[in-house]
């Protein structure tokens, strides 16, 4: 293989032309990403760098002076994937031919329908995104963020602390049911209530209202009206595989993958958020939009991808995302979906500090730590084990 | 300047012992029975690696799973970029030191503005 083509610099991308590099391969590597930007890091956008103690250069994800001798062509889409001819084709005209490719190319921001061209309306997926966000929680005032899950409730927390007065809109009748269950769910959006953030279940917004271009208010389908200076749509995310359409690759909630990223084309594997992985242990494809899954997945993806599928796959992981809100960190390990149980098994839930663990049958599959990380570290350890038992988790903490 | 930790009969190995000086210093206890001392804070974002998982003369940081080598504070694995300072550590009398490293520490953004800030 003499030429890998990497489609996205974002987190999974980086990772994937870091893995090549280390994998031994030292061909010419080409790195596309449609963001001007270099490969940053997205956590932050909805925490810190959001709340203005982390600057833009603190997000770079690249160490000072790490040069994976890659060619990058930034501020530049992808445009379409030609099997036959082994190339990716570009918005401005040009293409890339290569032996191999990586598909990076994440996901984007679900909006609203009716925002578009409403001042004071934001998603937040990117760097721009996170800038916009911030010059307008500048001005203070009232914020409705749409959408109780986990960017909406960041930046709840992030524009509460700035002093904003913040009401917080989910649809559903508890936030983070999905991923957590409806009971630590209901636990973990409380933070809201906590600190005086109103949260309103079970209702769908209606629209939004505003005059001169600018939104003014948030309206609901029981007919309320929640003024508004500021909107956030926090309502997930879809897959970036537009661009893939009529190439041949199969497609299915993002780019379909075997357990080692492999696609339905041969010399093709996608990573990160747009890609749909085959998950052993769940006996499913599951399209994981995590941070640590965009960090890890890609070293098994290069090494299918530079063995033409004949290295072992890597271990699977139990997913694992973290959530820092009003200063309380959470953090989250396996499936919830499947327990038919949860308990909590150190501190308690009033306190905001604990450790759940959910169960299959007895067995743990999943694990949640409020304020807990050195616990919650052991757990997830434990639930990377095949034979996951409890046995042997580790007492708490030495401290000082 | 040398600090007292904790007898070393009370740290098993594979435990970690947080030294809550400014900045916070990690002691670490091997399962091959060495010690080191080293930064508690991740230099990548905000957590104690006090709290992280040791294996061999490596640890891995609660939060976001980058790995430093004990032995010399460098990263094995990111998202960490930065080092973390090493501290010398003596053993006297089954009491365990630390020498806390004059060197300027590699803290994550958010924690450094907080200090300067003088918010800390």
């Amino acid at each position: 293989m003499r030429t890998v083509a990497v489609v996205g610099a974002s987190l999974a991308g980086l990772s994937a032309a870091r893995s090549l590099r280390r994998q031994g391969f030292d061909g010419r590597l080409v790195i596309v990403g449609d963001e001007i930007h270099r490969p940053y890091d997205r956590p932050p956008l909805s925490k810190e760098f959001l709340a203005g103690t982390m600057a833009e250069a603190d997000l770079a994800l690249e160490a000072d002076g790490e040069d994976l001798a890659a060619e990058w062509l930034l501020g530049v889409r992808a445009t379409g994937l030609d099997r036959n001819e082994r190339l990716v084709r570009l918005a401005d005209g040009t293409a890339v031919r290569a032996d191999g490719f990586v598909i990076a190319t994440g996901a984007a921001a679900r909006t609203l329908p009716g925002s578009e061209g409403l001042a004071g309306v934001h998603t937040l997926r990117t760097l721009d995104d996170a800038l916009a966000l911030r010059a307008d929680l500048a001005r203070g005032g009232r914020l409705v963020v749409i959408g109780g899950g986990f960017i909406g409730a960041e930046v709840a927390s992030t524009a509460y602390a700035l002093g904003l007065d913040v009401t917080v809109v989910e649809v559903a009748p508890t936030p983070l049911a999905g991923p957590l269950g409806e009971a630590m769910g209901g636990v973990v959006s409380s933070l809201h209530a906590d600190h005086g953030v109103r949260l309103l279940c079970g209702v769908a917004v209606a629209g939004l209202s505003g005059e001169s271009g600018r939104v003014d208010a948030v309206l609901l389908a029981d007919g309320r009206s929640l003024p508004a200076d500021t909107v956030v749509v926090g309502v997930g995310a879809r897959p970036n595989v537009e661009w893939l359409e009529g190439s041949g690759i199969a497609l299915e909630n993002g780019v379909t993958c075997g357990a080692d990223g492999r696609t339905s084309l041969a010399a093709v594997v996608a990573v990160g958020d747009c890609a749909n992985w085959y998950d052993p242990l769940a006996g499913a494809h599951r399209r994981v939009e995590h941070w640590t899954g965009a960090l890890e997945r890609p070293a098994s993806a290069v090494a299918a991808l530079l063995s033409g599928g004949a290295a072992e796959p890597g271990p699977v992981r139990p997913p694992y995302f973290w959530s820092d809100q009003y200063g309380v960190r959470i953090q989250f390990a396996g499936h919830a979906a499947v327990a038919d149980s949860v308990t909590v098994e150190e501190g308690a839930a009033d306190d905001r500090s604990f450790l759940a663990v959910y169960r299959r049958a007895g067995e743990p599959v999943a694990v949640l730590g409020m304020d807990q990380p050195r616990l919650f570290m052991r757990w997830r350890k434990q639930l990377a084990q095949p034979a996951a038992s409890t046995a042997s988790v580790a007492p708490a903490a030495v401290r000082s | 300047m040398k600090i007292p930790v904790c007898r070393l009969a009370d740290l098993p190995r594979g435990e970690a012992y947080r030294l809550e000086i400014d900045p916070p210093v990690s002691v670490f206890h091997t399962d091959d029975g060495e010690v080191f001392a080293i930064d508690d804070t991740c230099t990548h974002q905000d957590a104690s690696l006090a709290d992280g998982w040791l294996e061999g003369c490596e640890v891995e940081c609660p939060l976001h799973a980058s790995k430093f080598d004990l032995r010399t504070g460098s990263v094995d694995s990111p998202p960490a970029k930065l080092p973390v300072r090493t501290h010398q550590v003596v053993v006297e009398d089954g009491m365990i030191y630390v020498e806390p490293s004059q060197a300027v520490p590699n803290l994550p953004p958010c924690v450094g503005a907080r200090l300067a800030g003088g918010l800390a």
